[in-house]
């Protein structure tokens, strides 16, 4: 991105300036999706049955709970991106998109948080209800 | 505009041809896989990642909340979420793979294209099938 020419001052940005920004996030997340996920579907095709006990025991070791944690930053991270550009090409009414973005951006930040905090709880605090841990 | 022409009201807008003209074009798979990449992401970003919240909040909340989301996962309506939910994802992923090589400038020949185009399409049905068997076979 130089200053020197025309083409020099516009390469990589587009009308919106900040397009490639949103482009290249919306890669880097699909490949946090691509890793995580393929971590978790090998991990509950390797598991013995999809009961409380054997789940919780999987998700409160040190790397199940930080592949699942990185999973849901990386998830909603991507979702938001995704569903801001449906957002943006269905949307027409200027007022109507504002509240639809803001409802994505409260939901992404909600969810993502909630995630978060139950992997957390169960990493930590893995016998706090007790049940068969 | 000036003197040359009127200024156009909405009916004439409105008669205008417009792109994409959904109608008439002749459907190939490059637009099915297309319109198969919003439909399964958007999907999953709504009902997946709810269906992941659950798994998670149950999780967490202890035996019998989890019970509660094994029943209803379980029950037909269930499993036909969860194998939509499968379907999007192998969907998605084997169609963002194809925009990656996409990205690099490669695969528009209009051969490359339709080939991987259908291979996306069918490949994620063939992993949907496969995790499904594992799961029950395994």
């Amino acid at each position: 991105m130089g200053n020197g020419t025309s083409i020099g001052r516009v390469r990589g940005l587009g009308s919106a300036h900040t397009g490639a920004h949103h482009w290249l996030l919306q890669r880097f997340t699909a490949v946090g999706n691509l890793i995580t996920l393929v971590f978790l579907i090998v991990s509950l095709l390797t598991l013995p049955n999809m009961s409380y006990a054997a789940v919780s025991a999987w998700i409160s070791q040190p790397i199940p709970a930080v592949m699942m944690a990185l999973l849901v930053l990386t998830t909603f991270w991507h979702a938001r991106i995704g569903l801001q550009v449906l957002i943006e090409d269905y949307v027409h009414d200027s007022g109507s998109r504002f509240g639809v973005m803001l409802a994505l951006n409260l939901a992404w930040i909600g969810g993502t948080v909630f995630g978060l905090f139950c992997i957390a709880r169960l990493a930590l605090v893995p016998v706090a209800t007790g049940g068969a841990a | 505009m000036g003197g040359i022409a009127t200024h156009h009201t909405g009916q004439n807008m409105a008669n205008r041809p417009l792109s994409p003209h959904l109608q008439i074009w002749k459907w190939g798979p490059h637009m099915l896989v297309s319109i198969l990449h919003r439909v399964s992401g958007d999907g999953m970003a709504i009902v997946g990642l709810g269906v992941l919240l659950w798994w998670l909040g149950a999780l967490a909340s202890g035996p019998a909340a989890y019970e509660t989301f094994h029943t209803v996962m379980t029950t037909p309506i269930g499993y036909l979420v969860l194998v939509g939910l499968t379907w999007a994802f192998f969907t998605h992923l084997c169609s963002g793979l194809r925009h990656f090589v996409l990205d690099t400038g490669a695969g528009y020949e209009l051969d490359a294209n339709r080939m991987w185009s259908i291979a996306s399409v069918t490949g994620a049905v063939v992993l949907t099938v496969a995790f499904w068997a594992a799961i029950f076979l395994l």
